[in-house]
């Protein structure tokens, strides 16, 4: 009986050690994560509202984007779907108590997007796989493997995803060939132009930018334009709090 | 218990319709397979011709994971030539009579595959 009771209590400490180290290996796992692999990228973009409000009304990146990418324009707020919009400042920043801060800058929209976290609430959530974070920091989609759940959609506290209600190929009037349209039934969002990176082009909104309020480039690489830009001046990310870790930086 | 008639009758009605598209086929003949129409000046496909027809949708769904999980968007072809992996900007850049080139073999063999639900179908110059 004694030794039976001995042999118990040791497995029992055994396998609480055993869990405890499970649990502990996951969680430097996790953290682990965040940090950059050698010799791989992390893209980002730096924002300056400043000089976007150079131009006010200006909308030419969002017409680039959506022109190349196929972006239906969906009046209907119930069904429209958007990749890169404007959204006032306080939707934007609702966390930044902005009370005596320049109204030239807060009381202007603010340029919003997919912001590509190194952290993605979408990418947890998805159950196929659809979205996914690439080495190089993009959160892509997968349009093939979407299954229209919509997860994603409440996953991401910036609103960045649009759902496809209805068909987007009859608000299409001249589709262009270059990039597949998208069908009834999938969540779609920026991808930071993965196939303009892939050939070694900037993203459409980076280049379609006149006043160059745009900077796109790799944070890992510390003499890139987007890690000068951040060394130079103090930057804000949307809602940094959430621990997502966005890539979209906007200058103060 | 004189329903053989009545169960004859019934097997015979049964038979007609259950069969037929082989009576369809007996009186009216057999559609003749199509014959898919190369307008491209190109010599040679990605890969031979028989082994296209009988895996192209094995191709295409490989192309499809390397460009977008892989992000790799080139292919080397049988040939050592280094093609673009785009359904519309490649494959339907030599044969852009989609209507004789793909719909005549899938319609005869009654699949429709979604793929242009997304991808862009050029207009045929033709």
């Amino acid at each position: 009986m004694e030794r039976e009771r001995r042999a118990l209590l040791k497995l029992a400490g055994l396998t609480v050690v055993g869990l405890a180290g499970g649990a502990l290996a996951r969680t430097a796992e996790a953290s682990s994560k965040h940090a950059a692999k050698p010799g791989t990228k992390r893209l980002a973009m730096v924002i300056d509202p400043r000089k976007c409000l150079e131009n006010d009304g200006c909308t030419d990146c969002i017409g680039a984007c959506h022109a190349v990418h196929n972006v239906p324009p969906i009046d209907d707020p119930r069904h429209e779907v958007k990749w890169i919009w404007k959204e006032k400042f306080s939707g934007a920043f609702p966390d930044q108590e902005a009370e005596y801060v320049d109204e030239a800058l807060t009381s202007k929209p603010v340029l919003v997007f997919c912001n590509h976290c190194d952290n993605p609430p979408c990418v947890r959530v998805c159950p196929t796989q659809a979205t996914w974070r690439r080495d190089d920091g993009i959160v892509m989609m997968d349009w093939h493997r979407c299954i229209g759940c919509r997860y994603c959609v409440a996953g991401c506290p910036y609103g960045s995803r649009s759902f496809n209600w209805v068909d987007p190929r009859p608000f299409l009037k001249s589709p262009t060939p270059d990039f597949p349209t998208r069908t009834k039934g999938v969540v779609e969002k920026c991808t930071f132009c993965d196939e303009r990176i892939g050939k070694g082009q900037q993203p459409a909104c980076v280049e379609a930018c006149k006043e160059k309020a745009l900077v796109f480039g790799d944070l890992n690489d510390p003499d890139s334009a987007v890690r000068q830009t951040l060394r130079a001046r103090f930057a804000l990310r949307r809602k940094a709090g959430l621990g997502t870790r966005p890539a979209i930086h906007y200058l103060v | 218990m004189h329903d053989g008639g009545k169960i004859l009758t019934g097997l015979a009605v049964f038979l007609v319709l259950a069969l037929l598209p082989f009576w369809h086929n007996a009186v009216g003949g057999t559609a003749a397979a199509p014959q898919p129409k190369i307008v491209t000046q190109e010599k040679a496909c990605v890969a031979p011709r028989e082994t296209i027809r009988s895996t192209h949708m094995e191709l295409l769904n490989s192309w499809r994971d390397t460009v977008v999980r892989e992000g790799t968007r080139t292919y080397v072809d049988a040939k050592g030539q280094t093609v673009n992996m785009s359904l519309t900007n490649t494959c339907l850049s030599c044969h852009p009579n989609k209507k004789e080139f793909c719909d005549a073999c899938h319609n005869y063999l009654a699949v429709s595959p979604y793929c242009w639900d997304c991808h862009v179908e050029k207009k045929e110059s033709a």
